[in-house]
């Protein structure tokens, strides 16, 4: 089972099967779905390096009251650069990156079904990250005006009268929405067109159902943020009057179309995480995933509401109390779906024997924190209760305890859970439990005291703030150092095992509950898979003869 | 093991890094160029070049494939749908717009007059002025811009709707003489289209010489010159694209290009043209009409 299927037949009749090129060639001309989601991967490695330095940086200033380290123009500068480094540059180009490794390997496909646009996805990538670079370090140039200090969110009136930096930043939005949309295309084509004939939709592995989700929820939401910053763009430059109220505009405008796109974006960045667990924790379990049928129900029914509830994000600017209920009842009913992935999950985990790998640690402990921020998430759905929290560091834990479980934790365990199907080699399982401790405590120690803050008042995106505040803020900076830190354990780990030096081999299925078709190609993964179409059963395994 | 996969892989190829590089020339340039920064005009330049010389070298390499066989029934379907979910992608970027257009007509409006129990919505934004102009069109109750006059629907606006259903039309006449492979009436239908999308452009060119002359409605009259502007100028500049794509494909239809049962990237231009259509219709309805 696991050698003949391996046999890739040789075929005259096409040119594809032959090994990589040479040199640089390989990487820029390439049109491997393999080698395209390594550079994802490590495109994104390196953003969330820069996003985490960011992310130092803002804890070092907030480690004491008083300003120490940063001006205030520059700190606002670095939040803004750091959500959206974190968000389009790390989470959302490590996800893409997963997706164009394991779904042709998944699905029984040859490659990509537009190997070509998959290409031009990646590469549009560098580009942006040069433009957000520039977009922050501009205002230090003579006559680059002002620093950016909207956030992430880049509100109009204050996007408006931002120096020359925002118009990078637009342009990075519309190379970073091409981009997007671009692999979107190529991923729901690639799915529904490159599958395996004997695979159903229904046989289709979770992983590669959340992208198809994804991928839908992209094709709708980026053009809308597109059209928004493209609004922006002309407000700034060419006189017209979208969000200003002299004109006849309207500033709130703006806050209803980035929302439209950010918070289907939420679950852009968490359900292909949510698919990596659908197969660690049955893997890890040694039982099939439970509810399967729920669970591709619910990731449809999260995403259909998900688009019809972005005002819950402004609650604050007087709409009217009929719109403001039913964006807190549309909210609260989010929860629905997510506790019925999350009950997928213990359900899965109940009365198995299971063991404790890396991968299955990081799990377990990403649905305990992930229920954690979706309560905190129902808490800031309630509008009276909102009204208090909105713009406090409760926020900032809040949704860093979703995203970072749920994305970025997830993405990691992803990780260390397919490492070994792209390098041959098995991690060093002891490294990655000291980085899943440390990190697990570095996370919980930055975050857990944020709740606390923010219910006493503490605001967030302000540089400074009033003394009592500080005993907590300090316990956060240093836990998120340890956090920080702990990410030097995992690029070592990833070195370590790509160079596989004191590593053991792996073997094709390289987890002995792991289950699907990517566990059939032998490891490290040949540069060409699946040339010719697997039969699979009811399962998605292979057809025994 | 069921059969062999023969789905077309094809050569690693130059043309996504060279678009990359084109995109990147010309936002970096437009980045520049709108702070008066004079590196930015060059960078357009460049980008502009580039992105014609990719498309050019794409497309050949594309259709190559095309005419050398390459491509079976599987590589279609990826085609199609991947052309299905980039118009997709293009209804919901006007959907941003005619978004837009509704909210400042029918609550902006409202929260700035001060209605109901929202009035302090315009105290907030707007402190200075007391009496406020709701009623669409308008441009604000600063009366940026100064004194316009709307644009009326019927007239051009109407011919124009006219001619892009007609061409809708004639491009569908087209479809049938290629289905029957009458050379010589396709080719006839594909230029009939083409005349009838660059007349439209032509007409919509007039029309904005004549907002900008006689009816003081530039892009900077308010809110309503704004909203008129950014949907009819992204609708035209699709026209132009569209246009330019027809004549791509009357020139591959004379060379007998397409099949009865294979002409995939007719029909995608096809798609793409009625797409544009419908777009018009809402800017019929919402921009000029209503």
């Amino acid at each position: 089972m696991t050698t003949t299927t391996m046999d890739i037949a040789h075929d005259n009749d096409h040119h594809d099967d032959h090994g990589p090129q040479k040199g640089w060639r390989r990487w820029v001309y390439s049109n491997n779905h393999k080698d395209i989601g390594s550079m994802y991967l490590i495109f994104s490695l390196v953003m969330l390096i820069l996003g985490g330095a960011s992310a130092m940086a803002i804890r070092a200033e907030l480690m004491y009251p008083g300003l120490q380290l940063l001006e205030p123009d520059l700190y606002n500068n670095i939040v803004t650069n750091h959500a959206l480094v974190m968000v389009f540059g790390a989470v959302m180009p490590a996800a893409a990156g997963l997706a164009n490794w394991m779904i042709p390997l998944m699905i029984g496909a040859p490659d990509m079904a537009l190997p070509r646009m998959n290409n031009l996805s990646f590469w549009l990538l560098p580009a942006a990250a040069i433009m957000l670079v520039l977009s922050f370090i501009v205002p230090f140039f003579p006559g680059g005006g002002s620093q950016i200090n909207t956030g992430w969110t880049l509100y109009p009136p204050l996007s408006l009268q931002v120096g020359m930096a925002m118009d990078f930043l637009i342009f990075t939005v519309h190379l970073l929405g091409v981009s997007s949309v671009l692999a979107s295309i190529n991923i729901i084509v690639t799915i529904f067109n490159m599958r395996a004939p004997s695979m159903t939709l229904w046989n289709m592995p979770i992983f590669v159902w959340t992208w198809l989700v994804t991928a839908f929820l992209l094709i709708l939401i980026l053009p809308v943020l597109a059209g928004g910053v493209t609004m922006l763009l002309f407000d700034r430059h060419l006189g017209t009057s979208f969000f200003d109220a002299a004109g006849g505009g309207d500033p709130v405008l703006f806050q209803h179309l980035f929302w439209f796109f950010g918070h289907p974006e939420v679950y852009v960045l968490l359900l292909p995480s949510i698919g990596v667990l659908s197969h660690i924790i049955p893997a890890f379990s040694y039982k099939p995933l439970f509810g399967r049928k729920s669970m591709i129900g619910a990731m449809i029914l999260l995403a259909s509401i998900g688009m019809v509830v972005w005002a819950h994000h402004q609650y604050t600017i007087g709409m009217s109390s009929a719109a403001v209920s039913y964006f807190m009842i549309g909210t609260i009913l989010i929860s629905i779906p997510v506790g019925l992935m999350k009950f997928n999950f213990i359900a899965t985990m109940w009365r198995a024997s299971m063991t404790f790998e890396a991968p299955m640690l990081f799990a377990i402990s990403i649905v305990a924190m992930f229920v954690f921020g979706g309560l905190t998430g129902v808490m800031l759905a309630i509008v009276p209760a909102d009204l208090q929290y909105q713009d406090t560091m409760f926020v900032v834990a809040h949704f860093h305890y979703v995203l970072m479980p749920g994305a970025v934790m997830a993405l990691f365990a992803g990780v260390l859970y397919w490492l070994p199907k792209w390098t041959g080699n098995m991690y060093n399982e002891k490294l990655a439990n000291w980085f899943f401790w440390t990190s697990l405590i570095g996370f919980n120690g930055t975050f857990f005291v944020q709740h606390f803050l923010g219910l006493a008042g503490m605001p967030r995106r302000i540089v400074d703030y009033p003394v009592q505040f500080t005993e907590f803020n300090f316990i956060s900076s240093v836990a998120a150092l340890i956090y920080g830190l702990s990410h030097i354990l995992f690029l070592y780990l990833v070195i370590q095992t790509i160079r596989g030096k004191g590593t053991t081999k792996a073997k094709s299925r390289s987890w002995k509950g792991a289950k699907g078709l990517e566990w059939e190609v032998a490891s490290p993964a040949p540069f060409h898979t699946w040339d010719s179409a697997p039969t699979v059963d009811a399962e998605g395994e292979i057809k025994q003869k | 093991m069921s059969a062999q996969n023969n789905y077309f892989i094809p050569e690693p190829s130059k043309w996504p890094i060279i678009a990359m590089l084109s995109m990147f020339a010309l936002l970096m340039g437009g980045a520049f160029a709108f702070n008066d920064v004079v590196i930015g005009n060059y960078l357009l330049v460049l980008g502009s070049i580039l992105l014609v010389y990719m498309f050019y070298g794409w497309f050949s390499d594309v259709i190559k494939e095309s005419l050398g066989g390459k491509y079976g029934k599987q590589e279609d379907i990826s085609f199609r749908q991947g052309m299905m979910w980039f118009i997709a992608s293009e209804f919901f970027f006007f959907l941003c717009f005619f978004g837009s257009l509704y909210y400042l007509r029918d609550i902006s409006g409202a929260w700035l007059a001060g209605e109901g129990y929202l009035a302090i919505t315009k105290d907030v934004l707007y402190p200075e002025v007391s009496s406020v102009a709701v009623a669409w069109p308008n441009n604000g109750p600063a009366n940026v811009g100064g004194d316009f006059q709307a644009m009326g629907a019927t007239g051009i606006p109407l011919i124009n709707t006219i001619l892009l259903l007609t061409s809708g039309v004639t491009l569908t006449f087209a479809h049938h003489a290629l289905k029957a492979e009458h050379t010589k009436h396709l080719v006839l239908w594909m230029w009939a289209t083409i005349a009838l999308g660059l007349t439209f452009v032509g007409f919509q060119a007039y029309e904005y010489i004549h907002a900008y002359n006689d009816l003081n409605l530039t892009l900077g009259a308010g809110v309503y010159g704004s909203t008129f502007y950014i949907l009819t100028g992204f609708h035209g500049f699709h026209v132009v694209m569209g246009s330019i794509m027809l004549v791509v494909i009357a020139l591959r239809c004379a060379k007998n290009h397409f099949k009865p049962e294979k002409h995939f990237a007719f029909e995608a231009v096809a798609w793409y043209w009625h797409f544009v259509d419908v777009v018009w219709l809402g800017l019929f309805i919402f921009v000029y009409w209503m």
